[in-house]
């Protein structure tokens, strides 16, 4: 064979080749989520805005531009202003809470004890619940007359005629704008618990244990190990649960709707539930898109966040 | 100084036993190695020193005292883990001053006590970086300022320099030695590679399957081996053991010789050596091959310095002379030392 005689090509067109082209598997891989990002979220999010500029509604659906007008309105509506501090204060104090609890949580789950297993899976099981029957089920719980909290707490005498809680049989947690937003903070919390704590048992279980041992030996105690040690480390996969609770908990109806409907007198409307009852029920598909859309700045800002911290991992 | 000493230590991990009933004791300032395989105990030996292993039974003493009940900040310690366990997130710095801060130090003799042992170890210049910018014989250096700066009574070393690449193996294990010869702090030195044991210790514990198989200096491990697992671990190749009726007889490979290289040497054995393979390795040459006449034939090994220049062919029969105060005899069943001169070495005679 003389040297400027080209050789011959095989071409990786050949089907048992063709899997073996990144960029055409690549592609190929993709597009199943490209294409449910589109439809079940692109899309309803044009429509949104389509919506909120707009003065359609159930009734009549053509679509004449009407500017901001909407969202001028929404704005200076009082329940809207009262969602919006709500949807705030549910999602900052629940996952502050969650925070906090889901660190004792792993910490004591990440110990050897008899039994570990089945205290795990207890422990994740509200996750598995559908949000739905979860909130029925608190529904009871906080029932105006049969609550068994209630009942719990007259066993102990802390609620009744003549105790510190008293002198009401009964708390009414649900009737009372405080206690109603005390219990609409207490589901959320009790709902994402189990996620927040097996992302964190993840991280504790990433930290090696040369390092604890390292520090056990150079004198630290427990909770100088706590603090100076493994939370710093975990900082990044706490940030993580933390925001995937923020997302979970600021876009959520489910948990007002079943037990409050954002009531009593609005006191636990949220975004969510406001956007629902003012463009679903109450039919002025505008202006429920115009509320729906004060969640999108939230949420896109919690997704930039978890991208950088996901890059930011530390454990070398 | 401080003297480490365990007595009848033992650990079980369920059915297994890891460490089984061990009895050593340290000198003062002394380097003593714990050596043997993987999974032999070493390592949880040490545990059990520093107080991060629980015995299942037996002490644990340091200076005297039975710690079996301190936590592992109680017992006045220093350890360098094989992975050196940098805390990530902090500098150079931040990782020395964390055992100071841990005992409440003053800031100022913190600061004090950073420079000096960073000085020691020559990391001042990488104070302000983090573990990950380092590389492996940095953080190594890292590692033992932070175990140094405290100055504890015992430093405990689990492998500390199987993280590096060969070249600078060589080169820490002089200054390691250079350090600890300096600040004299009795040292326990967790290692499987018999090079680090025979070139650093003062003393070397081997260990094989949880128990304790000889302790000795390195010479008395290399020249009197006290069982054939000893014999065979320590030593590269390793001694060969031929057997003869219920005993073995063992000799080094450098002791293996041809018969026209040794000169006059009149209490020496003489065997038939057939080479099937030769391998030159620079400084010297081991030959390969088949043992015959004394013992059953088998497979040995001889290594030959390069300043032997004695011509051997793969394939060739030769014959070659072991001396008599070089063979060490070993019960076959038991695999123990047998210290008698069997009768067929005294009738050759």
């Amino acid at each position: 064979m003389k040297l400027t005689e080209a050789p011959a090509r095989i071409r990786s067109f050949q089907v048992p080749y063709v899997l073996d082209r990144e960029g055409l598997l690549g592609v190929a891989m993709l597009l199943p989520a490209v294409v449910y990002i589109v439809a079940l979220v692109g899309f309803p999010l044009v429509l949104a805005i389509v919506y909120s500029l707009s003065d359609v509604t159930i009734g009549n659906q053509t679509i004449d531009f009407v500017g901001f007008r909407n969202f001028d309105a929404v704005i200076h509506d009082a329940t809207f202003q009262k969602a919006l501090k709500n949807t705030f204060i549910i999602t900052v104090v629940s996952q502050a809470l969650v925070l906090v609890l889901a660190k004792i949580l792993a910490l004591a789950l990440s110990a050897d004890f008899r039994g570990k297993a089945i205290v795990r899976f207890l422990i994740l099981l509200p996750w598995t619940t559908p949000i739905a029957l979860g909130a029925i089920g608190w529904l009871w719980m906080l029932d105006s007359t049969f609550s068994p909290i209630d009942w719990v707490l007259r066993e102990v005498h802390l609620l009744g005629p003549g105790t510190l809680l008293g002198p009401d049989r009964n708390l009414v947690w649900l009737g009372r704008p405080n206690l109603a937003m005390a219990s609409v903070i207490m589901v959320h919390t009790w709902r994402l618990l189990p996620l927040a704590t097996v992302i964190m048992l993840a991280g504790l279980a990433s930290i090696p244990q040369d390092i604890r041992d390292a520090a056990a030996v150079d004198g630290a105690g427990f909770w100088r190990q706590l603090f100076q040690i493994t939370i710093p480390l975990m900082y990044p996969i706490m940030a993580i649960a933390v925001l995937f609770g923020i997302v979970f908990t600021f876009t959520d109806m489910t948990v007002v709707y079943i037990l409050t409907r954002g009531g009593p007198v609005d006191s636990t409307q949220v975004l969510a539930s406001w956007a629902f009852y003012k463009g679903i029920q109450g039919g002025d598909l505008a202006q429920g898109a115009a509320i729906a859309l004060f969640l999108f700045p939230v949420l896109v800002g919690v997704a930039v966040l978890m991208l950088i911290f996901a890059r930011r991992r530390e454990i070398a | 100084m401080t003297i480490i000493e365990v007595r009848e230590l033992t650990k079980q991990f369920g059915e297994v036993t890891a460490v089984d009933r061990i009895s050593l004791r340290s000198g003062e300032g002394e380097f003593l190695v714990l050596l043997g395989p993987s999974g032999c105990g070493k390592t949880t030996l040490l545990r059990m020193i520093a107080g991060l292993e629980r015995p299942s039974s037996g002490h644990v003493l340091i200076g005297g005292r039975i710690v079996n009940d301190l936590p592992p900040r109680a017992r006045k310690i220093a350890m360098v883990f094989q992975s050196y366990a940098l805390y990530p997130h902090m500098n150079v710095r931040d990782n020395i001053a964390f055992p100071l801060k841990a005992q409440g130090m003053p800031r100022r003799e913190q600061l004090e006590r950073i420079q000096w042992s960073a000085s020691i170890l020559g990391i001042d210049r990488y104070l302000n970086r983090k573990p990950r910018q380092l590389s492996g014989g940095e953080r190594q250096r890292v590692a033992l300022a932070r175990a140094l700066v405290r100055e504890p009574s015992v430093f405990l070393l689990d492998e500390p320099l199987s993280n590096l690449d060969a070249k600078l193996r060589a080169m820490a294990r002089d200054e390691l030695q250079t350090l600890q010869r300096r600040i004299g702090i009795t040292t326990i030195y967790v290692t499987h590679d018999q090079v680090e044991a025979m070139g650093m210790g003062d003393r070397i514990a081997v260990m094989y399957e949880g128990r304790l198989r000889q302790v000795g200096t390195p010479r008395e491990i290399y020249d009197d081996p006290a069982d054939t697992f000893v014999a065979t671990f320590v030593g590269s190749p390793p001694m060969n053991l031929l057997e003869r009726d219920d005993q073995l007889l063992g000799f080094r490979p450098e002791h293996l010789l041809p018969k026209d290289a040794v000169q006059f040497a009149p209490d020496a054995l003489e065997v038939n050596f057939q080479v099937t393979r030769q391998e030159y390795l620079g400084a010297d040459r081991l030959l390969y091959g088949v043992v015959s006449g004394l013992v059953e034939e088998t497979k040995t090994i001889s290594r030959l310095p390069s300043t032997i220049s004695y011509p051997v062919q793969a394939g060739e029969k030769y014959d070659f002379v072991v001396r008599r105060g070089d063979v060490k005899m070993f019960d076959k069943r038991s695999g123990q030392r047998t210290a008698a001169e069997p009768a067929f070495l005294a009738g050759t005679r």
